[in-house]
């Protein structure tokens, strides 16, 4: 098992713990083996210092030095492009989905139910049609 | 002294009451790092009664104040002096601290001695905190981080105790890998 995902500066995390939950933010430098100081300035994380418990690594990356200042993470994450690039990937894309489902309506839950039914029986009929070929072959 | 929660910094400074015979008495400073400002005054007099000829009740505290952390954005070094007493005798140390906040730091220095030498609160001095340059430093722990190009994986990933008991059966193997 290699790894490919590293806590280096310049990593974007993923915030999964916490006051902010849910959202990235860069490694900007290691306070020591269980902590960070992270800056997410697109997406609104302030300049603190977080557990490494708190956080899960993405595949992207920022140019950027040690202890650089917000302004300058900032300007390299809209270069990289880091949150477009994330919200078209299929991690936010999941995590969306979740949420979708998690906040469903009453009439909406009854239009999934319904939809599903319709799915299974599609589906059912398609193997009862299969199993009866294989029986009279 | 109780190191509750994360302690703070202080000024506290004080001096003796002016008399007829001293009307302006000199002025003593602290660096104080305490749970609050009652603590922290508490403290000033301990220790300008331990070096001064200056107590409580003949004494007045003219200022006390919370210092702030200046950069709290920035990861620093810092290097404590301490002294401590033991079970068996009083002895001095210097511990090295990595961190953002000086306030922060003493407080890990607080339950690290705790931890590593069974030392409570009320027998440690703080006689000096300082920030330490990198070359500076000589504790192999906090040396270790001095790298600009670190890099480490994060070999495994423990559960929290609410996710390992839900469910606490389960057919398939947690995901402790990202």
């Amino acid at each position: 098992m290699t790894f490919t995902k590293f806590i280096e500066i310049g990593a974007v995390v993923y915030v999964n713990s916490g006051i902010y939950k849910g959202k990235l933010a860069a490694i900007v430098n290691i306070v020591d083996q269980t902590r960070l100081l992270v800056d997410g300035p697109c997406s609104s994380v302030p300049r603190e210092v977080v557990s490494m418990k708190q956080v899960q690594l993405t595949k992207f990356k920022i140019p950027i030095s040690v202890g650089a200042r917000t302004v300058i993470v900032k300007k390299a994450w809209e270069k990289v492009g880091v949150t477009a690039q994330w919200t078209e990937g299929a991690w936010a894309k999941s995590l969306a989905n979740k949420h979708r489902r998690a906040n469903l309506s009453d009439f909406e839950r009854f239009k999934l139910m319904k939809l599903k039914q319709k799915r299974r029986v599609i589906i059912s009929r398609e193997v009862k049609r299969l199993v009866k070929e294989q029986k009279s072959a | 002294m109780k190191c509750k929660g994360e302690l703070r910094e202080f000024r506290v400074v004080g001096r003796k009451l002016p008399s007829e015979a001293v009307p302006n008495p000199p002025l003593y400073r602290c660096r104080l790092f305490a749970p609050n400002h009652v603590a922290a005054k508490s403290r000033f007099w301990y220790f300008v009664s331990y070096y001064k000829k200056v107590k409580k009740n003949a004494g007045e505290i003219l200022l006390c104040k919370q210092v702030p952390e200046s950069t709290p954005g920035r990861v620093k070094n810092f290097g404590v002096w301490l002294r401590y007493d033991s079970r068996s005798g009083t002895h001095n140390m210097y511990r090295e601290y990595r961190d953002t906040k000086v306030a922060r730091a003493v407080t890990s220095c607080y339950r690290d001695m705790g931890a590593r030498h069974r030392a409570r609160p009320g027998s440690i001095q703080i006689m000096k905190v300082q920030e330490v340059a990198a070359k500076d430093c000589k504790r192999k722990h906090v040396q270790q981080l001095h790298d600009s190009k670190i890099k480490f994986p994060l070999p495994r990933k423990t559960m929290s105790k609410s996710r390992q008991n839900a469910p606490r059966f389960s057919t398939n193997k947690p995901r402790l890998f990202y």
